[in-house]
């Protein structure tokens, strides 16, 4: 089990990715312009498999994926045992 | 002439995988790329061995295979027939999409139906003027009325002759949405495409949409931009997946018949697979197909474990493979001399098909492009 927040997790794996930008938790990454969907698909199955959960459909919004915090908000909901830790 | 053998095969791995292909496809596999078509007994006797798509899950009437092994099932294939196996290709792309993105709705619709075969899917993306850049998708698809309006033309849609289920991409208002359109609905107009360069078996067609009407449940994920192209992406990746199983296949096809070829024919008064330039293109085909392979598995136990890295293991194993089937395939050819340029043997059909496998579902360019991106990312961290 990882000591990092979900949310520095998140940010690790889109930092990794992009090392060329300097992004924090509240940046709009789709907002850098750099963002494709091959990385969006990326995002999506980190989350998933990371933090043992599914996203259902309803959640697949773009609002839900243009920060790490708001993808961190979006692991607490789905995972009651991150939102807890 | 007898174009299928009459009793199927179960497929349920490897080994049975390649009794169905020693079986029912190989000995006929030259003929049907001859014809131009792969006969309707042999879809349904691969209906009958559950090799349509098995990794659905057996609430969906398939047998959740994971897919390591149906890399190895489309291996097989690949070895045998790359038409069949592009086929499958696309049917995998259509169902898996339709299991990964779809409604409960869409699943009870269209999962067993896909699932057994009764239903055979396409994959409807290309167009005259737009290949891999889907920047450049002109189709569209029109919201009102409660339901869709998809006008435009597709091209090179495999399958396309004989599919039951389109899955179209179409550019909507906001991005782009994946449709699921069936043949039989109006508007919906299939023109073959015949004498292709390779996988001529595989049932090529132009598809046009004219005013063609659809309910809201046609489109297949969240209407949103942020999914259209995530649908896209994991359809292609799956593709993708695939016609590296198939490129492993052609390079394994290959490597046998060269190794038969050269162990009888005699140059000189001996085999030539004493001659040591012949080992050594023998060597390097043994070689490529161990690598390929797995480099392949490496991209399906990522696939299996969910894991996100998947995506570019399965880019890397899909430019290796086809590159790799490309040179083997032009060796297999200079290893039979003028009989590799006949009919009478079935490297010529390698040949054709394995070029086809560095174009299909990204060209090895963007392929390229991608890994490259990726070791400059991995550089810079």
């Amino acid at each position: 089990m990882s000591h990092l927040t979900a949310q520095e997790q998140i940010l690790d794996f889109v930092r990794g990715r992009y090392p060329q930008a300097e992004i924090d938790a509240t940046q709009d990454i789709f907002a850098l312009g750099f963002v494709n969907s091959l990385f969006a698909m990326e995002l999506v199955m980190y989350v998933e498999k990371t933090f043992d959960v599914t996203i259902p459909n309803e959640e697949l919004r773009i609002d839900n994926f243009r920060t790490a915090t708001a993808m961190a908000e979006l692991v607490a909901r789905l995972s009651p045992t991150v939102a807890a830790a | 002439m007898t174009l299928v053998a009459p009793v199927p095969v179960q497929v349920v791995d490897r080994r049975s995988a390649r009794a169905f292909v020693d079986t029912h496809v190989v000995p006929y596999a030259d003929e049907y790329d001859r014809i131009g078509r792969v006969p309707e007994d042999l879809l349904r006797h691969a209906a009958a061995a559950g090799l349509w798509a098995p990794f659905l899950s057996p609430e969906s009437g398939g047998a959740g295979m994971d897919l390591v092994t149906l890399g190895e099932v489309h291996e097989e294939v690949g070895r045998g027939c790359s038409s069949l196996r592009s086929l499958l290709t696309v049917h995998t792309m259509v169902a898996w999409s339709v299991q990964r993105w779809g409604t409960p709705e869409q699943l009870d619709r269209w999962a067993s139906e896909l699932s057994g075969g009764e239903t055979l899917g396409a994959f409807c993306l290309s167009e005259p003027g737009a290949g891999s850049d889907t920047s450049a998708i002109a189709t569209t698809a029109v919201e009102g009325g409660g339901g869709w309006v998809i006008n435009g033309v597709k091209k090179w849609t495999t399958g396309g002759q004989r599919a039951d289920l389109f899955l179209v991409f179409a550019r909507t208002a906001a991005s782009i949405g994946a449709f699921l359109v069936p043949r039989s609905t109006p508007g919906v107009r299939v023109t073959p495409i015949d004498d292709m360069l390779g996988t001529r078996a595989s049932m090529l067609a132009e598809v046009s949409f004219d005013d063609v009407v659809l309910g809201p449940d046609a489109l297949l994920g969240p209407s949103s931009g942020f999914t259209a192209g995530m649908v896209l992406t994991g359809t292609l990746d799956l593709g993708r997946y695939s016609v590296a199983a198939g490129s492993v296949g052609i390079i394994q096809a290959c490597l046998d018949a060269s190794v038969a070829y050269a162990a009888h024919r005699r140059v000189g008064g001996r085999p030539l697979s004493e001659l040591p330039l012949i080992q050594a293109k023998l060597s390097d085909m043994v070689t490529d197909a161990r690598a390929a392979r797995l480099l392949l598995a490496e991209a399906g136990r990522l696939k299996d474990a969910g894991d996100a890295g998947t995506i570019m293991a399965t880019w890397i194993a899909k430019y290796f493979a086809s590159t790799a089937a490309v040179r083997h395939a032009a060796e297999a050819v200079q290893i039979h001399g003028a009989n590799g340029c006949s009919p009478d043997y079935p490297v010529a059909r390698f040949y054709r098909d394995a070029k086809v496998m560095e174009i299909i579902e990204g060209s090895n360019e963007i392929q390229r492009i991608t890994i490259a991106g990726q070791a400059e990312r991995e550089m810079t961290r």
